[in-house]
């Protein structure tokens, strides 16, 4: 990393920078607004009720599992698309990023009718085993799954299709077998859009509301993830949504602050 | 292939922009009519929207439908509606009490109903039944009025449900159970009335709660006049005779 040269620093154009600001603007200004209405007084209360710590447990649980879900079959699917020439290549890759387009609402009436009690595959499920998905921790896990793997999947595909060739190559003509490859050359040279690949699938995880709801429900404790809480808590116990929407706030900004630079810079 | 890397990262961000950003604010004609509705009245004010848009064709008329609370909070927040027609007195009395809303009438009521997918798969008889943990129940949350009955219903009859979700509005609540997903849960009569899907197990007298629905004209109508005929209509034979046609009392 250390050995590219940084970019020089430049003047913009000055007629992008009007664009720019009128950006970070609408970028600033509802953060500026939720803040104004902080109760900072109140905060530590609000964040320590119940409401705010189980879904916050939740929240962490959920878009963690959900991202390492995520990476296990977003990986191959990556590579099979970037790597692998089949019929109706083109079609996988539009449904892989299916998801990303799709209102999440959708998405998850979509699950519904095929993971539910009644679905067309949560039905043999529920009778074989009796588990059900929607309206438990597992119902969370896989809509956040739905939603935030074609994240990842369209990072790391545009890393595998970046890749030199050659490095690979060499490592079969030394008598790697294609799994070794894999395992010891193609993952460390993604690595760092691996990395990205993981985040913004545990970022859009973590703010993931439509199909949740729409599919696994909302109870406090089991279902209601913070972007839940906040919804719910706007109807009734806005102190508590503004409070909630806060944490969200500054853990993704943290993260995303934290991490970009490093992990998107190569 | 640096910049194409880059490139391909950040587009899901912009995607996820795009995609959120569905409703964005629109110019408000003067012949724009925005209501904003309880959940439960969905039908009936698609029906009304109808006879009204038949008689009165100089207005555009568009209907937001949440829950009543969720609406009287967006209403609070200054959103620009011009009519309110919430699913208790409640949320409207405090309107009303902030200076939102203006002298609310009544015009319609309702009462609640046990509601199971068609059929009655789980046998469910009565309020017991919610106390069942191999059932799958739901409520509506208690920022709505159907929430607030059912529970205190469910209080009355000293019955602790066992609940699996907590959905945002009534019609949330009936698509679960029309899908056959949830078992059993609590919504007005007219909810259950509104679909073939869904079947209705009836509360004793005795518990059963009613709701009233008032209606009012916002102080933030840009087209008070309007409003008032929209209203007008509502509480007219014609419009009555569409919430009666759907299940509703008169209030």
């Amino acid at each position: 990393m250390s050995l590219r040269a940084r970019p020089l620093s430049q003047s913009p154009p000055r007629v992008l920078l009007p664009f720019a600001l009128a950006g970070v603007a609408l970028f600033l200004l509802p953060l500026i607004g939720l803040i104004a209405r902080t109760p900072w007084t109140r905060l530590p209360s609000l964040l320590t009720a119940p409401v705010a710590v189980e879904a916050l447990r939740l929240s962490l649980v959920t878009s963690v599992t959900a991202a390492a879900i995520a990476g296990a079959i977003g990986v191959p699917l990556a590579w099979i698309l970037a790597r692998a020439d089949f019929p109706g290549r083109a079609l996988v890759r539009g449904l892989a990023t299916l998801p990303m387009v799709l209102p999440p609402v959708v998405g998850g009436a979509a699950l519904l009718y095929a993971f539910g009690r009644r679905g067309l595959v949560g039905e043999p499920i529920y009778e074989a085993t009796g588990l059900i998905l929607p309206f438990s921790i597992w119902g969370v896990v896989l809509a956040n799954v739905f939603i935030a793997t074609p994240f990842l999947v369209v990072t790391v595909e545009g890393a595998l299709r970046n890749l030199d060739p050659r490095f690979e190559a060499a490592a079969a003509v030394l008598g790697a077998g294609r799994w070794r490859v894999f395992r010891r050359v193609t993952l460390p040279m993604i690595g760092p859009s691996l990395g990205a690949g993981l985040l913004l699938a545990w970022a859009r995880a973590l703010g993931e509301f439509g199909a949740t709801i729409t599919f696994a429900g909302n109870l406090q404790g089991r279902t209601q993830t913070m972007p839940l809480a906040v919804y719910v808590a706007l109807q009734q116990d806005r102190e508590t949504a503004i409070a909630l929407s806060l944490v969200l706030v500054a853990v993704s900004l943290a993260v995303l602050v934290a991490l970009r630079d490093r992990l998107w810079r190569s | 292939m640096i910049r194409k890397a880059t490139l391909l990262s950040i587009m899901p961000l912009l995607l996820t922009v795009a995609s959120t950003a569905c409703a964005g604010p629109e110019a408000r004609d003067r012949s724009e009519l925005l209501i904003f509705a309880a959940a439960s009245l969905t039908d009936a004010f698609d029906a009304i929207q109808t006879a009204f848009a038949a008689e009165h064709p100089e207005f555009d008329v568009r209907i937001s439908y949440s829950s009543t609370g969720s609406l009287r909070e967006q209403i609070t927040e200054g959103a620009p509606a011009d009519v309110f027609a919430s699913a208790d007195l409640h949320n409207m009395d405090l309107l009303v009490a902030a200076g939102a809303a203006l002298a609310p009438e009544r015009f319609a009521g309702n009462e609640m109903q046990i509601a199971v997918p068609a059929g009655n798969p789980a046998a469910v008889t009565g309020l017991a039944d919610l106390a069942r943990p191999e059932l799958l129940v739901g409520l509506v949350v208690e920022a709505a009025p159907a929430g607030v009955l059912a529970r205190q219903i469910l209080a009355a009859a000293d019955v602790e449900p066992a609940l699996d979700t907590e959905e945002p509005t009534v019609r949330a609540l009936l698509g679960k159970i029309e899908a056959g997903e949830l078992d059993v849960g609590i919504l007005f009569r007219t909810d259950v009335d509104s679909t073939d899907l869904v079947d209705g197990v009836d509360i004793p007298q005795g518990l059963n709660l009613q709701t009233v629905y008032p209606i009012a004209v916002l102080t933030s109508s840009v087209n008070p006049a309007g409003a008032r005929l929209f209203i007008d209509f509502v509480l007219s034979p014609a419009g009555q005779a569409i919430l009666a046609e759907l299940g509703f009392h008169s209030p």
